[in-house]
C-alpha cells in the first residue's frame, strides 16, 4: 500500500497526542499529576497541537477537503466516521479539562471527571483508526489483532515519553512518568516483533489462482496487464519496497522507536540534573520519529489482494 | 445510508464467459467512452495514466497440453456484501434495495480512497482530476433509458462486445437467462473466501475435451471437372 505522507504523520502524530491526553486525564484523574496552571497549559497544548494538527493533516489527504464534515454522517457503519466522531468528540471533555488545568489551575473532581472522559474518547479515538485497519480484509497484513495492539499500546507508549518530557521539565513525578515510559516501551516493543512475525509467516490466504478463479485448469500467471503503463491500482495498493530496505527500516525502527528511548530513559533513572532533563527532553521526539518510521513501513509492506491480477502470486 | 440494505429479489449483474473473451478490449474502451469523463493524466506523454471502470488482463494458465491463453476482464462485480459501501464515511457510496447496483453518489465523495482500499477486486478508481472515487454504474443510464431502443437496454460493455462473452441479466431470478447460463457451465465468484459475495459471475474456459466440433462434412463434388480435380488432390 502507498504509505501517505499525510496518513503516516496524521496516525503517528494523533497516535501520540491521544496517547498524551489519556495519561494526562488518568494522572489527573489520580491526582499523580500537579494542578498547576503552567504545566496544565503546556502539556494540554502539546496534547492538542499533536491531535489538531495530525487531524488537519488528515484532511489533506482528501480529494474533496472542502466536505470532509460529511464523514461524519456515516458512524452506524464506517470506522472512518466513527474516528471522525470520536476526534470531535474528545474536545468536548477535553476543553473544559484544560479549562479548568490551565485557566483555572485546578484538579477538583468536576475537571478530574473531565480528565477521565478525555482518557476514554483518546482511547476510542485510536481505536477507531486502528479498526479502519484492522477491518480491510482485502489486505492481510492489517487484517489481524496485532494491528489494533500495536496502534494503541504505540500510542501510549509515545504518549507516555512525551508525558514523562513534560514531567521532568517541570521537575513534577519525574521518577514515575519516567517508569510508566519505560513499561510502556517494554509492552510496545515485543508487540510490534510480534506482528512482524506474524506478517512474515502468514504470505496471504488468497491466490491468483483464486482471484480469476482459475485455479482447476492450473497456475496462472501474468501474460499481459490490461495497460502499458502503471496505473492507479498499482501506484495505490501495489506499493512494494525491497526486502533490504525493509530489514533496514525495520532496525531503525526498533533502534529509534524502542531501544534509543529506553536507554535514554535508564540514562534518566541513573543520573539527575541537567542529564536526566536532557534525556528525558530528547526521548520523546526520537520514539516519535521511530513510530514515524515504523507507520511508514506499516503501510509500504502491506499487500493488497488487487496485486494477485497484477502478477503476485498471494496477498 | 453507507448501510447495506436488506438482500433483494433483483441482483442484476454480469455474467463474463472467460471460454469466448479474445481480449480485445473493446469492452473497456467502450466503458471508457459511455462514462466519460473518466479523466486522463499526461494522456500523449510518457507515462500516461487515466481512470478505466473495465480492465482486460492476459493470462497464462496452466502447463503443458492443458496451458492456454485466458483473457479476463475485470470491472465491479455489484457484491451482495460490499465492503466498499460499508467503509464510506459519508454516505456517497451505496447499494440499491431495488436491484443491487452498487454506485457512487459523486456530489457526497470526499475523495478519501478508503473504498478503493476495502475492495478486494480493485474495481474502483480514484478521479484525481474530480477529486471522487469512480466505479462501474452497471451503465446504470442505459439499462433504464426509455429513449434507446429496447434492445440497447444492457451496459455499453455487454452490448459492444464482438464476441458476446458478456451478458447481462437478474442473477436474483433462478430462471433468467444469465441463470440458466451459470447453472449450465458452472459459473463462479471470485476470491469468494472474502466473502463478498459477488453478483458477477465468470463462466470458465471450457476444457479441451469439452469442446464438440463437429466433423467436417465431406464436401467431395460428385462428377464433372472438380471431381476430377478433386481426385487429382487427393493422390
Amino acid at each position: 500500500m502507498r504509505p501517505a505522507l499525510s496518513i503516516v504523520v496524521f496516525t503517528t502524530l494523533t497516535g501520540a497526542g491521544y496517547g498524551l491526553l489519556f495519561w494526562l486525564g488518568l494522572g489527573a484523574a489520580a491526582g499523580l499529576l500537579p494542578a498547576e496552571r503552567a504545566f496544565g497549559a503546556v502539556s494540554l497544548a502539546l496534547a492538542f497541537a499533536a491531535v489538531s494538527g495530525g487531524l488537519v493533516s488528515s484532511v489533506f489527504h482528501l480529494g474533496r477537503p472542502e466536505r470532509a464534515w460529511r464523514a461524519l454522517s456515516q458512524w452506524r457503519s464506517s470506522w472512518l466516521s466513527r474516528e471522525g466522531v470520536a476526534s470531535l468528540a474528545t474536545y468536548l471533555p477535553a476543553l473544559p479539562f484544560a479549562w479548568g488545568w490551565a485557566v483555572q489551575g485546578s484538579l477538583s473532581p468536576v475537571w478530574a471527571a473531565c480528565g477521565l472522559g478525555t482518557a476514554l474518547c483518546a482511547v476510542a479515538t485510536v481505536t477507531c483508526t486502528a479498526a479502519i485497519y484492522h477491518t480491510l480484509k482485502p489486505v492481510a497484513h492489517w487484517s489481524n489483532v496485532w494491528v489494533p495492539a500495536n496502534f494503541l499500546a504505540l500510542g501510549a507508549m509515545t504518549g507516555a515519553l512525551w508525558l514523562a518530557a513534560i514531567c521532568a521539565a517541570f521537575g513534577a513525578a519525574t521518577r514515575e512518568t519516567a517508569w510508566l515510559a519505560a513499561l510502556a516501551i517494554v509492552v510496545a516493543c515485543p508487540l510490534k516483533l510480534l506482528y512482524w512475525r506474524h506478517i512474515d509467516r502468514s504470505p496471504g490466504a488468497v491466490t491468483a489462482e483464486s482471484a480469476t478463479g482459475l485455479g482447476a485448469i492450473g497456475r496462472v500467471r501474468s501474460l499481459a496487464a490490461p495497460h502499458t503503463e502503471e496505473n492507479y491500482l498499482l501506484k495505490e495498493m501495489g506499493f512494494a519496497i525491497a526486502r533490504k530496505h525493509r530489514a533496514t527500516l525495520r532496525r531503525i525502527t526498533l533502534q529509534l522507536g524502542f531501544a534509543i528511548p529506553l536507554l535514554l530513559l535508564l540514562i534518566a533513572h541513573f543520573s539527575g540534573g541537567w542529564a536526566q532533563l536532557a534525556a528525558l527532553l530528547l526521548a520523546a521526539p526520537v520514539a516519535t520519529a521511530g513510530v514515524l518510521v515504523e507507520r511508514w513501513l506499516f503501510f509500504a509492506e502491506a499487500k493488497h489482494t488487487v496485486t494477485l491480477y497484477y502478477g503476485a502470486a498471494r496477498a | 445510508m453507507t448501510a447495506l440494505p436488506p438482500p433483494g429479489d433483483k441482483r442484476l449483474g454480469l455474467v463474463i464467459d472467460l471460454d469466448i473473451c479474445v481480449g480485445c478490449h473493446a469492452c473497456a474502451v467502450i466503458c471508457k467512452e459511455w462514462n466519460a469523463p473518466l479523466s486522463d493524466l499526461d494522456p500523449y506523454g510518457a507515462k500516461p495514466d487515466g481512470v478505466w471502470l473495465n480492465r482486460v488482463h492476459s493470462y497464462e494458465v496452466g502447463e503443458g497440453a492443458s496451458a492456454r491463453t485466458v483473457h479476463f476482464p475485470r470491472s465491479c462485480l455489484h457484491c451482495a456484501n460490499a465492503p466498499c459501501v460499508t467503509v464510506c464515511p459519508t454516505g456517497a457510496s451505496y447499494k440499491r434495495a431495488e436491484d443491487g447496483i452498487v454506485l457512487i453518489q459523486e456530489s457526497l465523495c470526499i475523495g478519501c480512497e478508503l473504498c478503493a482500499w476495502a475492495c478486494p477486486y480493485g474495481a474502483r478508481e480514484f478521479d484525481r482530476d474530480a477529486g471522487v472515487m469512480k466505479k462501474c454504474t452497471l451503465c446504470i443510464d442505459r439499462i433504464y433509458n426509455d429513449a434507446l431502443d429496447e434492445a440497447d437496454r444492457v451496459p455499453a460493455c455487454v452490448k459492444t462486445c464482438p464476441a458476446s462473452a458478456r451478458h447481462f441479466g437478474d442473477l436474483g431470478d433462478p430462471g433468467s437467462e444469465v441463470s440458466l447460463l451459470v447453472a449450465a457451465r458452472g459459473g463462479y465468484d471470485l476470491m469468494p473466501e472474502l466473502g463478498c459475495a459477488p453478483t458477477n459471475k465468470y463462466l470458465p474456459p471450457r476444457r479441451q475435451d469439452e469442446r464438440v466440433v463437429a466433423p467436417l462434412p465431406d464436401a467431395a463434388p460428385a462428377g464433372g471437372f472438380l471431381a476430377w480435380i478433386d481426385r487429382l488432390l487427393a493422390g
